[in-house]
Parts: C-alpha cells; sequence; structure tokens
C-alpha cells in the first residue's frame, strides 16, 4: 500500500518514529545529512509535492537527526553550462531573438529566466523580453492543498503574436507547466509556447514535454529534487534528497 | 530560506471575515500580497481567472448597497465563482423567515461562503455561529464593522504612503454610526498608526469622550481625540472622512447640516496644515458639500475613486483566501 503524503513547503510526519532514526545513522558514507531546515527550502508548488510514499520511511520534523540521504546532482559550474546550452537551444530552435519573450515562473523560474536573457543578450546584442508569471489561480489542487501566498504575474509587454518561453527549475507532473499554459492564454495568444527546465525529473501526469532541458535526472517519486539559486538561496546547486530506507 | 518562510503561512486564520480584531499583522499583510496579485488581474484585458471555478457565493443583503454588493459580485465573477444575490426584498424575509432559517437554506444550497449586510450589529457573527462549511464575509453589520471596506483603506494607504505604521491617520465625521470607522480602528491600531478622531462630541462614542480607556491596556488608549478639525489636521497623512449617515440621524444629534459642514467640513482652506502630499479618503457613498467639499473630493490628493477598483481585489483576495485556504484552526 503507498501512502501519499503531500508536504507543501514543510515536512509533516505520519506517525511517530523510531525506526528510521536506527536505519539513519548507518547512513551510506558518501551521501551527506541535512536538518529540517534545509528541506523547507524545497519549492511548494504542484509538481513539487514530497512523495514518501511505499517505504517505511517515516519523517518528524522535530527530530534534530535526519533521515533523508542528500546528494548534489549539479554543480554551480555545471548549472552554467547548462543555462548556455539552453540560451544557445533557444537560439537555435528560433533562428534568433526576435519575439522571443521569456516567462519566468515564480519563484525559481524567475531568476533563471533572467540569466538566460542576459547570456542571449550577450551573445546577439539585442535585449528580450522578460516576464513573471504566477500560476497560484490556475492550479487543478486548490481545494485540496492550502495554497501558497501569490506573487503578482508581470508580464508587461503584449504577448500576441510572440514566441513565449516558459522557464522553470524542475519539470515533475507537469502539473504547473499545463497551469502556465492557461494563464498564457488568458494574458493573449502567443504563436509559439515553448518550455525551458533546469531539471527534468520525470514522472509526468499529464502529456507534457520541455523543449530545453538543463539535465534528464531519473528520480523515484520519494526523492525530492530542490534546485538552488544565488538570487534566492545565496548558491547555486541542485541538490536530490532521497529516504534512508 | 527567504521566500519559503513566506510561503509557510499560507492563508489566514480565520475561517470567517467578520471583523478585523480577529486578524492579526500577519493575516493583514497576507491578504494585502494576494491582493497585488489580484490587481494585476483586474488590470489585464481579459479579467477572468478559474481560481474559484465550482465554487458558490451568495451576497445576502439586507441593507441597501451598490459599491460593496457590485465589488463583491465582480470579485467573484472574475475568479469563475457562481454569484447568486438575494436581496431582502426579494426573498422569503418577506414572508417573514427569520435570518437563522434563510442561512440554514443557504447552507443546505452548498454555498462557499454568504456575504451579508445586516441592519442589525452582530447579525454576520450570528450567522457565522451557525455554519459548518460555509465561510461569512461581513459585509457590514449595524454600526459594527464593515471589514473589507476598512482592509482596503489600509491597502490604499499601504500602496500610496508605503506604510502604515507611525503615519498620522485622521477620521473626521459620525464616528458614533460609522461601522467602517469602527472596524478601521482595530486595522490602523494592528498596523502601528496614529490615530486621530475628529468629530461633534455627540458622534463620538461614549467610550472616547470620558477617556474611561486612557486607563486600561485596551488597544485604543493611544487614540487621540481632537474637536477642532484645524488641529487634528495638523501633519496629517491621511485624511478620512465618513459620510454623515442622514439616516440615523433622526436622534437630533446635529443642530444642522450647515453647521456640522461648517465646523467639520473637509476644504481645501483646512487642508493646507496637512502635509503637502496627505490622501483623502472617504468610504462613500458622499455627501458632497456636507462632511466633504467637492474640490477636494475630486481633487489631486484624493484617492476616493482608487479606493473603489481596489475594493475589488481586496474582495478578490478575501474569497480565495477564504474559499481555498485550509483554516487549521476553524474558530469562529
Amino acid at each position: 500500500m503507498s501512502v501519499y503524503l503531500l508536504v507543501s513547503g514543510r515536512i509533516r510526519s505520519l506517525h511517530p518514529l523510531s525506526q528510521s532514526r536506527e536505519s539513519a545513522k548507518g547512513a551510506n558514507a558518501s551521501s551527506y545529512q541535512v536538518g529540517v531546515a534545509r528541506l523547507r527550502n524545497a519549492s511548494c508548488r504542484p509538481g513539487r509535492r514530497f512523495f514518501f510514499g511505499k517505504s517505511n520511511f517515516i519523517y518528524n520534523p522535530s527530530a534534530t537527526s535526519t533521515n533523508m540521504s542528500v546528494k548534489k546532482i549539479q554543480t554551480d559550474v555545471q548549472m552554467k553550462r547548462a543555462l548556455t546550452r539552453i540560451s544557445h537551444e533557444i537560439l537555435e530552435r528560433n533562428s534568433g531573438a526576435k519575439d522571443l519573450i521569456l516567462v519566468g515562473m515564480h519563484s525559481r523560474g524567475v531568476p533563471l529566466a533572467f540569466r538566460i536573457r542576459n547570456l542571449i543578450s550577450s551573445y546577439e546584442g539585442q535585449t528580450v523580453d522578460v516576464g513573471s508569471l504566477d500560476i497560484g489561480l490556475y492550479r487543478d489542487d486548490i481545494s485540496e492543498k492550502p495554497q501558497a501566498t501569490m506573487k503578482p504575474t508581470d508580464i508587461s509587454v503584449d504577448i500576441n503574436g510572440r514566441i513565449v518561453v516558459l522557464v522553470d527549475d524542475v519539470l515533475y507532473t507537469g502539473r504547473s507547466i499545463r497551469a502556465a499554459m492557461d494563464a498564457i492564454n488568458d494574458l493573449g495568444r502567443p504563436s509559439q509556447i515553448q518550455l525551458a527546465v533546469l531539471i527534468d525529473r520525470g514522472h509526468r501526469e499529464l502529456p507534457i514535454r520541455a523543449d530545453f532541458i538543463g539535465k534528464n535526472v531519473p528520480t523515484s517519486q520519494e526523492e525530492d529534487v530542490a534546485v538552488k539559486l544565488a538570487e534566492i538561496d545565496g548558491l547555486d546547486e541542485v541538490i536530490i534528497s532521497s529516504p534512508i530506507t | 530560506m527567504t521566500t519559503n518562510d513566506t510561503n509557510t503561512r499560507k492563508s489566514i486564520r480565520q475561517k470567517h471575515i467578520l471583523d478585523l480584531d480577529a486578524l492579526d499583522q500577519s493575516d493583514i499583510e497576507l491578504i494585502f500580497e494576494n491582493t497585488d496579485s489580484m490587481m494585476e488581474v483586474l488590470n489585464r484585458g481579459i479579467r477572468k481567472v478559474p481560481a474559484l471555478r465550482g465554487k458558490t457565493i451568495i451576497t445576502l443583503f439586507y441593507e441597501s448597497s451598490t459599491r460593496t454588493r457590485v465589488s463583491f459580485e465582480q470579485a467573484g465573477k472574475i475568479l469563475s465563482a457562481d454569484v447568486i444575490n438575494v436581496s431582502s426584498d426579494g426573498s422569503s424575509t418577506k414572508k417573514g423567515e427569520s435570518l437563522y432559517n434563510t442561512a440554514l437554506t443557504l447552507q443546505a444550497m452548498k454555498a462557499d461562503a454568504i456575504v451579508i449586510r445586516h441592519q442589525h450589529s452582530g447579525a454576520a457573527y450570528f450567522l457565522a455561529q451557525q455554519m459548518e462549511s460555509t465561510s461569512i464575509i461581513n459585509a457590514g453589520d449595524g454600526m459594527h464593522a464593515h471589514p473589507t471596506q476598512s482592509l482596503l483603506d489600509l491597502y490604499t494607504i499601504k500602496k500610496h504612503l508605503g506604510t502604515i505604521s507611525s503615519k498620522k491617520v485622521v477620521i473626521i465625521g459620525d464616528l458614533l454610526y460609522s461601522r467602517v470607522a469602527r472596524s478601521n480602528l482595530w486595522g490602523l491600531t494592528t498596523m502601528g498608526a496614529n490615530i486621530v478622531l475628529c468629530g461633534p462630541n455627540t458622534l463620538l462614542p461614549q467610550d472616547f469622550q470620558d477617556n474611561r480607556l486612557l486607563e486600561t491596556n485596551h488597544p485604543f488608549r493611544n487614540i487621540q481625540i481632537e474637536e477642532n478639525i484645524g488641529t487634528a489636521l495638523e501633519d496629517a497623512d491621511v485624511v478620512m472622512a465618513l459620510r454623515l449617515q442622514s439616516e440615523r440621524q433622526k436622534a437630533g444629534h446635529l443642530p444642522s447640516l450647515r453647521e456640522y459642514s461648517r465646523r467639520f467640513g473637509i476644504t481645501s482652506e483646512r487642508l493646507k496644515v496637512a502635509k503637502p502630499d496627505a490622501i483623502i479618503m472617504h468610504p462613500g457613498p458622499m455627501n458632497e458639500g456636507v462632511e466633504i467639499e467637492s474640490d477636494v473630493a475630486h481633487g489631486p490628493q484624493s484617492v476616493i475613486e482608487s479606493q473603489v477598483t481596489t475594493g475589488v481585489a481586496i474582495r478578490m483576495a478575501i474569497l480565495y483566501d477564504l474559499i481555498t485556504g485550509n483554516h487549521s484552526e476553524k474558530e469562529l
């Protein structure tokens, strides 16, 4: 039986635990351990759910010891290279930067969109419009889960007939992207919508794929992928946390 | 952890919005944050988002109203909720149905939120006690409270002045009958404003007249009372006029409207002692020429019209929060 524990921003426990703490002591030596505080950094949008299903894994937020093993899967240098490649791919696909508008999805898609904009303008010598999008009002699970605080959508240019490149950090279920496309459609009719993500971790629940991918990361649903960006978190890295079984 | 710390509070702690005394500063700021997003939706070409699709909002108005009822209806419809308007004239109230039974009927029809305005203070509280799943929003109960108007006033101040804390807010007029003023006292106190009340003695609540709050721990103990409008307006950041509620003036609190207007009317001459960038507010509907002069009401310092637009956004944020929020402490 699998029990899905949906967590938004904060980890909650299903039962008091003892067993998993034991196993944490014998954790894999190559992985380091984090406390609760770091995990709170994980994004809380849909598609960034924590799934702690199927396992005996039980999390107790008050416990000081940890039950997650954490591995870095992208360093700052690797992230820079990935964004550089994505920027070139966007230009290649669209034969230049004409008509492009980069739309970052709150929260971490926004700084990524600005970085791609800066890279593109350094190659092409022309500036590209950047917008930010909040999908809070378009989620399909609005009444099932507490909502996150919204940030204003800011797309000040007319998107009709333009090529909108959605930018997000992690592509997971695809539900955020579905919501983002609905939001874009309410703002106008772009000639195309494309999708750029830093990490594609699989487990799609909708027929959605990314056009530009920084890194494909095979994950299990029990794992959590967290992208950290200097603009928000003070450093650039991508980490994957897995429950210790 | 900057971003996600703010995300840990996802909705206000209340299931109902009855008055602002139940909201703390972080609740109000949370509503403001969502209002920013709602303002963006209001400024779009196509003003429609699917957030409350399939939800039902009933407005139940036992007193006449244009802007409050319309702005709730507008707010609900922009969020794709179904909005049903009930007024006391066309309802079973005319046949003698009590508020209690009307409310149970509406709840049985699966309303997600009921917006109520009633001539009796406390009507919204009474309704909230009877509700199991439906959220109640007080859109004015007697002379007691009008929290959504107050929230939009607070939001307007914050947008124009950057902050509310330690701004001098002068509220002038009929403080006895004004539910807007009462809610604003709570809201402004919570947000840390310096409040000055100004009005004829007969229209000041008894508690303020004899200074009985001074000795207590009551949150209103620091509110100043000023009978001279000239002194009250000195260095004011915000001037809030209240409507002289002529329908409630039969008790003879005032010798005449003309005298009131001469002593307490807001004129451009009197405003000269206020801060040059002070904003002028009025909850509407205005009696121009009585509590406020026309050239002030429509002058450059007036934010009265933007208050109406803001009202829609504030109500969108409240409806969104109450209907979608996960209210862990479902208290009254």
